[in-house]
């Protein structure tokens, strides 16, 4: 009776058990479907794109744009963000989109894999200026000078401040800065406000982990290598993590002021800088327009640019990109949809649906950041105007001045995996682990998976 | 269940004569044709009744499993060429520390939920068979967070257990308790996410009320006659009277435990929050999520998935070992 018992046992237990297993499944050796290099022949048929919600005037306006240009295509996309398992999955089934919309920081390692498509012959074919683009934006979508994305957005951080605690406390704006680091802590510590454990204002929330490759930009060090290599524990991104983290100490430590900032209400009229639970923080070009519906809020605005420890400018840069999955089965209408969705006119037709949007709501405009230059200058001179709040005004300049002085991480075949290490490493250190060490075993980590993504 | 309708053998010592295969029913006896006949519609019934299940095992269980068995020799990464790898992947479980963490992380949280979550239950089980009145609204009530999806439950949890600002550490705060960062302390991490998986119950609970409405009533009384109190009465008659049911769900929970990953992904490795999660948060199939579809390491992923599978194997068995010495069953003839 108790082997059957436990063989009755052992059978539910593999049941159970096997959700564990049952999930990798797979097709086999390679992706089904055609090479998606070619982009030759007029653009018809379906184009099924992946990643992309499209759902905001700008988007719906650039949607419009290719479908007068090509009604012949009927395009459909998924209204969700990119996915990599529905990504993947898809293109393991033999069933990939012909489009996907993505962070441009995964191209490296989709281009090591084969999972994306190179476009040489899709700009030669559809004749993209490929100068017209950021050569920043450029970079980040080029692996072994191949081309493998079309970049979209461009994003650059400024510090934004809330103006009225600052005004309250006495300070200076110019006192939030990254340049003198000493200086900035004091300000932070200034700025701190508590009751017992409780953390009532946060001074200057340097916004680790997320931005430590910034804080080693400042202070002079480039997580990625030229060649894609990690470079996590040079000695000033080390000194960086350090910095960072005794922001953090200073200000009530690390679970303490990661909790205050999980309870932030980002894109409401209670966010951080209106309600003044925060005082300056690095904070992304998109971010003022969703600012700007918190004016009648009482939000007083001021930015400050960011600064490597010498004063120059600096940003690291982000921002979306289009590229052609392995094995898509249109790749002409997804080249088609690429070009036309960043070309100058059709981000020409996205800025009137701004304005359009704009006046409806009776607002003002904060910019358009493209990575087509061509496209941002004609936006700037023909719709952007002075702000009526002077914060604003300033803060949309100080995001301007930055497009140029931003830089990207270096595109890797490790990408994924140098992420994830850092990443990893900024949360032990905040955490409490010694910076050096933290980082030194992810540069290890990092390094061997650099290794094994070269081999090939 | 053969063995639930075969007739008990007689107290007394059996007679010489027939051998034992040839008393076991009188069925079988009287008549072999029929017997066959009955017995071969049964048994085609009952095949025909669970085919959809066996079906549905064999395509999307047991074929998987083993397309990951045979994935988890080879480096294959959802796309490009695949080789054979030998037992590489293997070799890297031993090697990668992470691996270890997640593992250790995985126990220390299965370790808290089980037996908490056990006695949880039992708990508001025992609360439920005692209600009388609206006892259908308060089994609903209890039993609807199963309904919610673990991806919502995690995400309510995240504001309830804000170390900041949170409800649960204002409430206690009123009796003057200084509640701990229950979701980035790293201390912290595996008890928060045992409180979440708490909330869903309501299964266990509805397993626990029915084996608890099934211990007769008589051996409460004749316990009370002989002057057992209300602990007594528990342990000596309620606890082994219900041991199978408790049995039962310490496995599938101790399985569901090993296997977590709805919640710690929502709370800690979402697009929100995965840049701050904190090692003490990698839960075993996290990382074999990350390794999967992150890292493209389908193959190491596989051989992750197939020492879980070993584990939660051994676990069992070793449950089911001591489970026998200590668990009732009705009808049991040792």
């Amino acid at each position: 009776m108790t082997v059957r018992r436990t063989t009755t046992a052992l059978v539910l237990v593999s049941a159970l058990a096997t959700g564990a297993c049952a999930g990798v499944g797979s097709k086999g050796n390679d992706s089904g479907g055609s090479s998606g290099g070619a982009a030759e022949g007029k653009p018809s048929g379906s184009l099924n794109i992946m990643g992309f919600g499209g759902e905001d005037e700008v988007a719906q306006a650039r949607i419009t744009a290719f479908q007068q240009a090509y009604p012949q295509v009927k395009v459909t996309h998924n209204k969700g963000d990119f996915d990599a398992q529905q990504f993947l999955t898809a293109l393991s089934s033999g069933n990939p989109p012909d489009l996907v919309y993505m962070d441009r920081n995964l191209i490296g390692t989709y281009a090591a894999k084969g999972v994306v498509e190179p476009l040489t012959d899709c700009v030669k074919q559809q004749s993209i200026d490929t100068s017209q683009y950021r050569p920043a934006a450029m970079r980040s979508v080029t692996y072994k000078n191949t081309v493998y994305g079309i970049p979209e957005f461009y994003i650059v951080q400024v510090n934004l401040v809330d103006a009225k605690s600052l005004q309250q406390a006495g300070v200076d704006p110019s006192a939030i800065q990254t340049k003198d680091w000493g200086a900035l802590e004091k300000t932070a510590t200034q700025l701190y406000k508590h009751s017992g454990n409780k953390i009532q204002r946060v001074g200057y929330d340097p916004k680790l982990p997320d931005s430590f490759p910034l804080w080693a930009l400042i202070n002079g060090a480039q997580l990625v290598k030229e060649d894609g290599s990690p470079n996590l524990d040079d000695p000033k991104a080390v000194e960086a993590l350090d910095y960072g983290v005794k922001l953090v100490k200073d200000q009530g430590g690390w679970t303490s002021f990661k909790a205050f900032r999980d309870s932030f209400d980002i894109f409401g009229d209670t966010n951080p800088l209106t309600k003044g639970t925060i005082t300056a923080f690095p904070m992304e070009n998109w971010y003022v327009n969703v600012l700007r519906d918190s004016i009648p809020a009482g939000l007083k605005l001021a930015a400050t640019q960011i600064t490597d420890r010498s004063g120059n400018p600096v940003s690291t840069l982000g921002g979306s990109t289009w590229a052609i999955p392995k094995g898509a089965k249109n790749p002409t209408a997804a080249c088609a949809w690429m070009k036309t969705m960043t070309s100058t006119e059709t981000w020409m037709k996205a800025a009137d649906a701004r304005i359009a949007k704009v006046q409806k709501d009776k607002s003002f405009f904060t910019g358009l950041f493209t990575a087509n230059t061509k496209a941002d200058e004609q936006i700037r001179a023909k719709y952007l105007k002075a702000a009526p709040d002077p914060g604003f005004d300033q803060a949309i300049k100080e995001f301007y001045a930055t497009l140029d002085k931003a830089s990207a991480l270096n595109p890797s075949p490790a990408g994924a995996e140098i992420d994830a290490a850092w990443k990893s490493a900024v949360a032990r250190a905040l955490g409490g682990q010694p910076a050096q060490q933290a980082l030194g075993q992810a540069q290890k980590e990092a390094q061997a998976a650099f290794d094994k993504a070269s081999r090939g | 269940m053969a063995e639930l309708v075969t007739p008990r053998p007689p107290l007394e010592e059996p007679a010489p004569g027939p051998s034992a295969s040839s008393r076991k029913g009188p069925a079988r006896a009287r008549s072999p044709r029929g017997r066959g006949t009955v017995q071969g519609r049964e048994t085609r019934a009952a095949l025909a009744f669970i085919s959809p299940w066996i079906l549905g095992f064999l395509v999307f269980t047991a074929g998987p499993m083993l397309v990951s068995l045979v994935l988890s020799f080879t480096d294959y990464s959802l796309v490009g060429q695949t080789h054979s790898v030998g037992v590489d992947n293997y070799r890297q479980l031993w090697e990668d520390p992470r691996v270890r963490q997640s593992l250790a992380n995985t126990f220390v949280y299965a370790a808290l939920f089980v037996p908490i979550g056990t006695v949880v239950a039992l708990g508001l089980a025992m609360l439920l068979a005692g209600v009388g009145r609206a006892s259908g609204f308060f089994r609903t009530a209890f039993y609807l967070p199963e309904m919610t999806p673990a991806v919502a439950a995690a995400a309510l949890f995240l504001l309830l257990l804000n170390g900041q600002t949170g409800l649960v550490n204002t409430v206690l705060g009123w009796f003057g308790i200084d509640g701990p960062n229950w979701t980035t302390d790293p201390a912290w991490l595996k008890p928060s996410l045992a409180v979440v998986s708490l909330w869903s119950m309501g299964g266990t609970i509805v397993i626990y009320l029915a084996a608890l409405k099934n211990v007769p009533r008589q051996l409460h009384e004749a316990a009370m006659l002989d002057g057992a109190g209300p602990i007594r009465r528990f342990f000596n008659v309620t606890l082994p009277m219900i041991s199978g049911a408790v049995f039962f769900t310490v496995i599938t929970n101790t399985i569901a435990a090993l296997q977590m990953f709805d919640q710690a992904y929502t709370m800690f490795y979402g697009p929100q929050q995965k840049a701050t999660a904190s090692d003490a948060s990698l839960v075993y199939m996290v990382y074999l999520f990350q390794n999967a579809f992150q890292f493209f390491k389908m193959g190491f992923a596989s051989a992750m998935a197939w020492l879980l599978f070993v584990i939660i194997m051994l676990i069992t068995v070793v449950q089911l070992r001591v489970g026998n010495r200590v668990v009732y069953y009705e009808g049991d003839t040792r």
